[in-house]
């Protein structure tokens, strides 16, 4: 009798669950996947001097007929303009160059957190990541006073004699790698960290037993072992720098043009909302594989 | 052979302590030369806490920080609420329909470009007060924005905390004839608490350092400590900005990175589940 009348009050595991379900699903199709019909919408209309500042895509003609014109203008102005094949390029770039110094130093790092020892790791990995909680913004920023032509660096070395006249290290190329490769360090450290961490060391063991030199045995066996976390991290370096606008604003000079860089100056220096749009339509674009394998990555995760 | 294996642990030492080094040089630089009397914000004259005193003065400053709490408040306590729902969907319902786009929608905001995020949102609520007359550009579009970036870290907090928690105690309440509600309520919920302490924080602190997003979503009236921050650092060193930096550092870095101390970690990689598929690998060589 009250198994049945429980049977009746609570329903099938299953029924329920869709109603918890909708809430966050519903928030991020509203929130995060429509504003990307938007922008693409957007992008195929035409600049006006008006509120909001573009032309509607659909409109009434004044004898009552449906008017929709699609403006596929802004793509082929996007492929033609030399400023933007060159943001787009050198965006693609940075971040690659990116990935690859923060794997370079990651890797030693990483590596060396995961073989030391154990009452250790938990504290080296605390350090790597609070910088992570203390503000982008003002990190990004720390770098002028340290690169700039009277800043810590050059003050430094001048006053060791080493150099006569300021280093130009800021507002440049080279001070955008280095804000990059700084800001974007913890997140190859960590998957590299947890990949290596679990590595058996007892196969290193046996590669020395057999023989094997230490480069040999780290080529042969580690390298591969720890290709996991290097493709994860690279992805998560990756896909946030290609549109990194804080850095190459605060740290690039007047000629280092981004996909983030043009698409601000359009949206807020010229208004230009349209050809904005398209610029994050082809930043979309590019980002698709990188999503796609991030995912694919995941969710196998998830599956094991 | 030995002599190899003790310089190759040399190189790493070496590494490490070089990458700290550069990791906390920039941050030590600006709370140092916060207290330093020169307006040439690089050059050492004297010790002076001046530029804290002329922080309590500025007006524009001061407002921006009231604005920038309250969007973080509210924006973190939102996210708390979705991403506790959505890590809790990814970790306990295994197989839905739509189940790979929902997780995809979820997790993506971590890695996506701010600047995506940004231009799209915005566009959204043009056309939403177009269609709709809601929302006005102010403080809870950004409060929506920051929701739907940050509810991703609250979600793999929550995520990891509950691969944790032992299913068969939640099974166990389901057979003495708990109703799914009771059990995510007096059993899930409260096993979850340090969980859930560290996403509010957690997602209090993206919100209070955003600049990108709020950029483009924020309405006159609605300005935030970064983008006033930004606006003035953009003209070059400020020593102001240093001592308004080093309270920021102090106060949301420090207290938040050690409340949150054990699961801080495992929000810096997304793919907690790339990890994992990562260990898999290492540990057994396929």
């Amino acid at each position: 009798m009250i198994r049945h009348v429980r049977f009746l009050g609570s329903p099938k595991p299953g029924e329920g669950r869709i109603w918890v379900i909708a809430g966050p699903f519903l928030w991020f199709m509203i929130f995060f996947v429509i504003p990307f019909v938007v922008v693409a919408k957007i992008s195929l209309s035409t600049a006006a001097v008006s509120i909001p500042p573009y032309v509607p895509l659909v409109g009434w003609g004044e004898d009552g007929t449906l008017n929709i014109a699609l403006h596929f203008g802004n793509y082929h102005f996007l492929l033609t303009d030399p400023e933007y094949v060159i943001a787009y390029l050198s965006s693609l770039r940075n971040a690659a160059v990116t990935s690859l110094v923060t794997l370079l130093i990651g890797y030693p790092v990483a590596y060396a957190i995961a073989t030391t020892k154990e009452t250790l790791r938990g504290p080296l990995l605390m350090l790597v990541i609070m910088p992570f909680w203390t503000s982008f913004l003002i990190r990004v920023y720390a770098w002028i006073g340290i690169l700039k032509p009277n800043g810590l660096i050059n003050n430094f070395l001048m006053s060791l004699g080493l150099i006569n006249h300021p280093l130009d290290i800021l507002n440049n190329q080279f001070s955008v790698y280095v804000g990059m490769v700084y800001a974007y360090l913890p997140f190859m450290i960590l998957p590299l960290y947890s990949c290596l961490e679990k590595m058996d060391h007892s196969l290193l063991e046996a590669a020395n037993d057999l023989g094997a030199r230490p480069i040999r045995a780290f080529v042969s066996i580690t390298l591969p072992l720890s290709l996991p976390g290097i493709i994860a991290g690279s992805l998560l370096v990756f896909i946030p720098a290609v549109g990194e606008y804080i850095i190459p604003t605060l740290l690039g000079g007047a000629d280092t043009l981004t996909i983030g860089t043009v698409l601000w100056n359009e949206f807020f220096g010229n208004r230009d909302w349209p050809v904005a749009s398209t610029v994050a339509v082809a930043l979309i674009v590019l980002l698709v594989g990188p999503l796609m394998l991030l995912q694919h990555f995941q969710s196998k995760g998830e599956r094991s | 052979m030995i002599a190899a294996l003790t310089r190759g642990r040399l190189f790493l030492r070496l590494m490490m302590g070089l990458a700290m080094v550069f990791l906390y040089a920039p941050i030590l630089s600006i709370i140092i030369y916060s207290f330093n009397e020169s307006q040439l914000v690089t050059v050492w004259s004297r010790f002076s806490t001046k530029w804290y005193v002329a922080l309590l003065h500025d007006e524009q400053i001061l407002h921006a920080a009231k604005i920038s709490i309250e969007v973080a408040v509210l924006s973190a306590s939102g996210s708390l609420v979705v991403g506790t729902l959505s890590g809790y969907i990814l970790s306990r319902f295994k197989r839905f329909r739509l189940r790979a786009l929902f997780s995809g929608m979820v997790m993506a905001p971590l890695v996506m470009p701010e600047i995506i995020m940004g231009i799209s949102l915005l566009l959204l609520f043009v056309g939403m007060e177009q269609v709709f007359g809601w929302p006005q550009r102010d403080v809870q579009t950004i409060v929506i924005a920051h929701i739907t970036f940050s509810t991703a870290f609250v979600a793999v907090v929550v995520q990891s905390r509950l691969a944790g928690i032992d299913v068969s105690v939640e099974e166990a309440a389901m057979d003495l004839g708990a109703s799914p509600g009771e059990v995510f309520f007096l059993i899930t919920l409260p096993l979850m608490v340090p969980a859930l302490v560290s996403g509010w924080l957690l997602a209090f602190s993206l919100s209070l350092d955003d600049l990108v997003i709020t950029a483009f979503v924020s309405g006159p009236g609605s300005t935030t400590l970064p983008l006033v921050i930004f606006s003035k650092v953009r003209l070059g060193l400020n020593p102001e900005i240093n001592a308004l930096a080093t309270v920021v550092i102090l106060a949301v870095g420090l207290v938040s990175g050690i409340a949150a101390f054990k699961t801080a970690f495992k929000v810096l990689t997304p793919g907690k589940a790339i990890a994992q598929e990562g260990q898999d690998k290492c540990v057994s060589p396929a």
